[in-house]
């Protein structure tokens, strides 16, 4: 079945559950990006969203789960607002990225996967993003933050803590207009 | 946002709508844009592997195979249906699919179209690793855009039956996706484990039909070689390793960045010219020369082309063209518990020698780092990593034996060091060193 009447989602993402089912020779290939929306939207990989893709792929929850415990950006408990993954992969150690892992902890007073009691940032030091020029990076949600200093990280996290973050959670809408190019 | 450099050693070919605001699609059309796919359609798909084969393009990901002898190997006639499927390199150090995605989003598009013409598919996908959502929104940008264009869809530039679909997926954090037949699981929507080989995937692949899987930047030079001919692609380069590449350099230079340098351009000049040198004035202490799996180069042993076979000779690899650079301020030792670590907890874990011998490597390394080691420890680390090199499903057991290896025998006598007292200052990676030790920020 391609629709769910009673979805935990926006109108606007289950209408694009909807299409995504379509898509692919096998719906089944929908599943990896339908996890990540879905946690864009909800927070995280809830149980509740594991039940209702499974009834969308025609899938057993197992397989969901399965599919769940496999991919390093995808979890199931939920994580702050500004989800702050900090690279320390080798280009980025070269530059300062562990020295950078260290401020923000000390900044946040959170460790690795915690979250700060206001629910605002978590942190996280995760493995190669895939921006190893511009070292050392880091990025908060999926906003790309690069050749940083502990000092321009206090200017980030600030930005965030004030509301003005770059771009906040992606909309997650096909086509929708690219963000300024340079 | 990436910093777009150049220098004038480079040799502009994939990189020349850079910085030209080529994400518009008429900007695209304007700087030549399209004009392959048109010539492609109309001479057919021999005349285009036939190009391909002279451009002597070999695969960018990593792996260095012939472009055009791998789609000639996809069978004319299939029951099921052909596929091709470009996706972007992961390779710790790499991060020239990120400036292409960015800067030349229709060049991949076009390389994609291409190569279903080639081999007689009608569909594409375009997987980008989870981490690169913005450039996932300029990749569907331009699909939107080129099938507004009628560039894909049914009856493409005006051909009655020429019809090409492009799909643009995501995934959501795995390197292991980055080997071919893992990226076909996962975009059957299953775990990342790898498939048996044979058969192979231009043969039985993504839903069992014939799969010509190519990394984006492999798959963008179609066009390019199209235009300009594949033999004067070829000549851009070495000897059997044809064109221009884009190279990363990170780590301890001046001027970091992506640069499109030909294939054979030596690896000193790459490091001291191009990146202006080592940072801060420093001395330099080691290459790891394309991407982490590559084993390192001492400093003594960078004057050589980076190409694929002069790679080989010396005893490492091109990779993905991902020019790591350690100044001597580096410890090897902890350069080889972060780069083990990497591979620990990227391991599927389908395979034992690779899941088990990433992580007692990494176990005694860190044990090693934290000033438990002793000197079986070092033969240890080595006996492990001979015993993993070919016998694991994927590549990604030998991506993570082939670099430590090098560690511990090019630089054994720091790991001996070490043992005697001569440790790092100040540990950039904080263990505690009692009983089983406590990663810090352990995955």
């Amino acid at each position: 079945m391609a629709t769910v009447s009673n979805t935990i989602f926006s109108p606007e993402l289950a209408a694009r559950f909807d299409k995504l089912a379509t898509i692919y020779p096998v719906k089944r290939s929908a599943l990896v990006p339908m996890l990540l929306y879905a946690q864009d939207e909800v927070g995280y990989v809830s149980d509740e969203v594991v039940a209702e893709l499974a009834v969308r792929l025609d899938l057993l929850e197992l397989d969901v789960r399965s599919v769940l415990s496999y991919y390093s950006m995808l979890r199931t408990k939920p994580a702050g607002k500004y989800n702050v993954q900090v690279c320390t992969n080798i280009s980025c150690m070269l530059r300062g990225g562990f020295e950078l892992l260290q401020h923000c902890k000390d900044t946040l007073h959170i460790g690795h996967k915690e979250t700060t009691k206001d629910g605002l940032f978590s942190l996280e030091e995760v493995e190669c993003i895939g921006a190893c020029c511009w070292a050392p990076a880091v990025q908060v949600n999926y906003d790309f933050h690069e050749n940083l200093t502990p000092a321009k990280m206090d200017a980030v996290l600030a930005a965030y803590a004030a509301g003005k973050g770059r771009n906040e959670l992606p909309s997650p809408s096909i086509g929708s207009p690219a963000p300024e190019a340079r | 946002m990436p910093t777009i450099v150049s220098h004038p050693d480079e040799v502009k070919v994939l990189s020349r709508r850079f910085g030209k605001g080529a994400t518009n699609i008429e900007k695209y059309i304007a700087l030549d844009g399209y004009k392959a796919t048109q010539l492609a359609i109309e001479k057919g798909p021999e005349w285009i592997i036939a190009e391909m084969k002279a451009s002597g393009l070999r695969g960018r990901g990593g792996a260095g195979f012939p472009t055009g002898m791998k789609w000639s190997f996809v069978p004319k006639t299939s029951e099921k249906p052909k596929y091709i499927l470009v996706n972007d390199e992961s390779e710790p150090g790499t991060c020239k699919d990120h400036v292409l995605f960015l800067e030349d989003p229709h060049a991949v598009i076009e390389g994609t179209i291409i190569a279903g013409l080639a081999v007689g598919a009608k569909t594409g996908f375009i997987y980008l690793r989870g981490e690169y959502r913005y450039l996932l929104k300029i990749m569907e940008k331009a699909v939107a855009d080129a099938y507004a264009k009628g560039f894909l869809g049914k009856n493409i530039f005006g051909h009655a039956g020429v019809d090409f679909e492009i799909i643009t997926q995501t995934g959501a954090g795995a390197y292991e996706v980055g080997e071919e037949s893992a990226l076909m699981e996962s975009l059957e929507g299953k775990r990342g484990i790898p498939r048996i080989r044979p058969p192979f995937p231009a043969v039985v692949g993504l839903y069992g039909g014939p799969t010509v899987i190519n990394n984006a930047e492999t798959i963008a030079n179609a066009p390019h070689i199209l235009l300009m001919g594949g033999e004067a692609y070829a000549k851009l380069g070495s000897e059997r390793n044809g064109g221009t590449r884009l190279f990363g350099i990170s780590g301890h230079v001046e001027r970091p960045g992506v640069y499109e340098l030909p294939m054979g351009y030596s690896l000193r000049d790459a490091i001291y010219k191009v990146a202006g040198g080592i940072k801060d004035g420093k001395a330099l202490k080691a290459v790891v020369p394309g991407g982490a799996s590559c084993p390192i180069l001492k400093a003594d042993e960078i004057d050589i082309g980076l190409d694929f076979d002069q790679m080989a000779k010396a005893g490492s690899m091109l990779g993905s063209g991902g020019i790591v650079v350690l100044d001597e301020t580096v410890s090897i030792v902890e350069f080889a518990l972060r780069t083990i670590r990497f591979y620990q907890h990227e391991s599927c874990g389908w395979c034992i020698p690779c899941r088990e011998g990433t992580d007692w490597i990494k176990k005694t390394l860190t044990r090693f780092h934290a000033g438990g080691g002793n000197k079986k420890d070092i033969d240890n680390i080595q006996y492990l990593a001979e015993n993993m090199m070919g016998r694991t499903f994927c590549p990604l057991g030998d991506a993570a034996a082939m670099p430590t290896l090098g560690f511990v025998k090019k630089f054994r006598s720091e790991f001996e060091e070490y043992l005697e007292g001569k440790r790092v200052e100040n540990p950039l990676i904080q263990i505690t060193p009692v009983g089983e030790p406590e990663l810090a920020g352990a995955h």
